[in-house]
């Protein structure tokens, strides 16, 4: 335009955030997925804050209990569906077509309608804080914890309508996700650029891919019990009402038929950046390729078998501890070996400390503690101790924060030059590492000790005399060292934006096709599209001399 | 990527890759077949465990007619499939018609089925065989009622002339999943009407 003049510029202005709105582009709906997931994350660690302020003294009433038990109910769920599902979502998104080399999602369309049915399904729950209980009455929410146990889920507990829009809400988020499993599939199999076989595929297309099986496989199920949840509810179908002969142990195996899997659906992709991130800042190759993937499938098909490991002390038959407990020890394996597959790669490799691999450094140590600690509780008479204590609360924050987090905080670092075209600040990306590793384990490692000592989880508040006081202040003190963390993040994320340096097409010198294209990619991702020859074409490229495919 | 004096054998190779919409459609059947699986296991963990009547041998005729059509349009489903990649409009036409009169008589007959429990006073809310029975065979309908829409969409392109034959694709997909339709009425009929009865 030459001579434009403001009304034009306004227009264009507009039509700018229109196509924002209308977009069926996978890097756009990527960026969508991951600001909607932050913006959840945001609102539902002030919840988590809010929680760690009232057990952070003995007998507080800083909230009323009732507000206490929606608080942790939409942490939780917040938490699983709308932070750690967008943002795997929105990574999977932005990144597969790019590293397959390919233009697009193989169906742009269902793309763009899987993510507006999830930001859909996410104001749904969050409307339940106003639909509250009868109709309209406001400041309610859900309160029966993130898997919603029976039958505190029947008509007689629950009363008005909050259990229905938890229900509701995530069926929508579900078929959200399903579409973008769904796609990554497609996507993988069907759009590869020439050469790209299934072995030369990054891994963290691979272990993409084995999650959109996984979610192909574990999502129906937990949309199946929802609906008859919701039968329940509304027509007086006896599925989880004891009162008709119905079983409440049955939503237990029906949830965690889901509930397991999922655990792995939200840790795989955090596998899938660190087996990016690791190799590209230790200078060398990933170790063991063939078994990185093969441990990835091996722990699919595992974590299928394992749900009623969360189940030990519903009294199951002995033979079902056995058979749950081995199934997840054995599980251990093929995670162990990816461990030791990072390590290796680490090792004798020229290691560059930026912030990205700081982050999976973090990673490797905390994801290897909540291992350990879930081998721990894979034990049934241990479990039986520990169930539902703080010992499971500091498990599976620290594979989920300590594992999934972490790698997505050293994903945002490590693609934000591919997103936006500019560097995020390193010396704001370290503090926010070193304050948040501090906080992190401050704030959940001492709960390991909390449940040693007896603290049981979901609790309002607690007496003095119990031994807990100190560690649940320590626990909470570390809540505002990983506030100020997130803080300095967001800042870094917002003020690099304008002033970040600038990126060029590949700032890490890494070896993935995303870092062929330039930053921001263009909406066509490649002029012409590529072709490869092995696993590193970037390599292939940058060192004609000794390209990989001469040893492939 | 690389100079062009390194062309192996392999770059001269064709790139077949496989095709996105049956990627696809086996994505959705998988998704379908788990989201069965759990009203299916429902099911079977509940036989037998209402606390009053009526039980499913007091009420439930195994429908046989009904499963005749189902099943047998599979067959004609089939039928059409062939005619449409001979290029035999008419048959094909035919057949695809036919197969959608099949599956209606199904949801008819169903219908039928439904009215004659609910006189019977078998709801959703009398017990669990009522709670259990519904949303299965509902389920399995619902699915039948979305197959006749894709159905009848496919007929009514093809009698205005909007399905040249070089998009067998769309027809193809719709058989697949007509096809699946099917065959979680094998799983459904064995659970509820055999295994459920006796
Ligand atoms: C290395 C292998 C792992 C083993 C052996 C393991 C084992 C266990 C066991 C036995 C429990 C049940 C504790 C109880 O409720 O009494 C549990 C709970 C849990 N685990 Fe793991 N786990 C492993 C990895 C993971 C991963 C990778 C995640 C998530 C990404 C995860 C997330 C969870 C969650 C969320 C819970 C608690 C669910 C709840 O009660 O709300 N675990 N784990
Ligand atoms: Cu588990």
């Amino acid at each position: 335009m030459e001579t434009p003049d403001s009304i034009q510029l306004e227009a264009v202005k507009r039509s700018k955030g229109l196509e924002w709105l209308m977009t069926v582009d996978h890097k756009r709906l990527g960026v969508m997925y991951i600001c909607s997931g932050l913006f959840f994350f945001v609102v539902a660690g002030i919840m988590a804050s809010l929680i760690r302020i009232q057990l952070a003294v003995p007998q507080n009433d800083f909230l009323p209990p009732d507000t206490f038990n929606r608080m942790f109910t939409m942490h939780g769920t917040s938490m699983v569906f709308l932070v750690g599902m967008p943002i795997i979502a929105g990574m999977a998104n932005f990144l597969v077509p790019l590293m397959v080399g390919t233009r697009d999602m193989a169906l742009p369309r269902l793309n763009a309608f899987g993510f507006w049915i999830f930001l859909f399904g996410g104001c749904l729950l969050y409307y339940s804080y106003i639909g509250g209980p009868g109709l309209y009455g406001a400041g309610s929410a859900p309160d029966v914890g993130w898997f919603a146990y029976a039958p505190l889920t029947s008509k007689a507990f629950s009363r008005g309508h909050t259990v229905d829009y938890w229900a509701l809400s995530l069926i929508l988020t579900g078929i959200g996700s399903l579409a973008t499993a769904a796609n990554i599939i497609v996507t993988v199999f069907c759009l590869r650029c020439k050469g790209m076989t299934m072995f030369r595929l990054p891994l963290f297309v691979w272990m993409m891919l084995v999650t959109a099986f996984l979610m192909v496989l574990a999502l129906p199920p937990l949309s199946a019990a929802q609906i008859m949840l919701l039968l329940d509810r509304f027509l007086g179908a006896g599925f989880f009402d004891t009162q008709e002969g119905g079983s409440a142990v049955i939503w237990q195996h029906f949830f965690w038929i889901f509930g397991h899997p999922e655990v792995y659906i939200l840790i795989m992709p955090g596998f899938a950046v660190a087996s990016e991130v690791i190799p590209v800042f230790s200078r060398k190759p990933i170790f063991g390729y063939p078994v990185m993937v093969a441990a990835s499938i091996m722990i699919t098909f595992i974590s299928l078998g394992v749900w009623a490991h969360h189940m030990f002390t519903v009294g199951m038959t002995s033979v079902a501890n056995v058979f749950f407990a081995t199934s997840t020890l054995l599980i251990a394996i093929p995670t162990g070996i990816k461990i030791f597959n990072w390590l290796g790669t680490m090792w004798g490799g020229k290691i560059r400390f930026a912030t990205p691999m700081l982050f999976c450094m973090g990673f490797l140590f905390q994801f290897l503690a909540s291992g350990l600690t879930g081998v721990m509780l894979a034990i049934v008479p241990f479990d039986w101790q520990l169930s539902d204590s703080y010992f499971v609360v500091a498990h599976f924050h620290y594979v989920l924060v300590g594992g999934l987090l972490f790698t997505i905080f050293a994903a945002i670092y490590y693609w934000y030059p591919k997103v936006t075209g500019r560097m995020l600040s390193e010396k704001i990306g370290k503090m926010h590492f070193w304050i948040f590793v501090l906080g992190f384990n401050m704030t959940f490692g001492v709960q390991h000790i909390l449940g040693i000592l007896g603290m049981p989880r979901r609790i309002y508040t607690y007496d003095t005399d119990r031994g807990w006081d100190l560690w649940n202040m320590i626990s909470s003190i570390g809540v505002i060292f990983q506030g100020i963390a997130i803080l300095l993040f967001i800042y870094n994320i917002l003020s690099s934006l304008r002033k970040g340096k600038e990126a060029g097409p590949d700032p890490w010198d890494a070896w993935t096709l995303e870092w062929a294209t330039s930053s921001p990619p263009p909406s066509y991702n490649f002029a012409k599209l590529p072709e490869v020859k092995s696993r590193r074409p970037l390599w292939d490229e940058k060192h004609p001399d000794d390209p990989d495919w001469r040893h492939e | 990527m690389s100079n062009s004096n390194t062309a192996t054998a392999e770059s001269q190779q064709e790139w077949k890759l496989p095709s996105a919409p049956k990627v696809g459609m086996i994505c959705l059947i998988v998704m379908e077949t788990a989201l069965f699986t759990i009203f299916v296991v429902a099911y079977l963990y509940y036989i037998g465990k209402s606390l009053n009547g009526p039980f499913p041998k007091d009420l439930l005729e195994a429908p046989i007619i009904a499963s005749i059509c189902l099943l047998s349009s599979s067959g004609t489903v089939i039928m059409a499939e062939r005619a449409f990649k001979r290029k035999d409009k008419a048959k094909f036409r035919l057949f695809w018609g036919i197969t959608w009169l099949l599956g209606a008589t199904f949801i008819a007959l169903t219908a039928v089925e439904w009215k004659g429990l609910l006189e019977n006073g078998l709801a959703i809310d009398t017990n669990l065989f009522g709670s259990t029975y519904y949303p299965l065979v509902g389920l399995h309908a619902t699915h039948v009622i979305i197959g006749l829409f894709l159905l009848a969409l496919i007929f009514i392109l093809s009698i205005t002339n909007h399905l040249p034959f070089e998009h067998v694709i769309p027809m193809e997909m719709i058989s697949w999943y007509w096809h699946f339709v099917d065959a979680i009425w094998i799983v459904v009929f064995t659970v509820v009407y055999i295994i459920g009865v006796y």
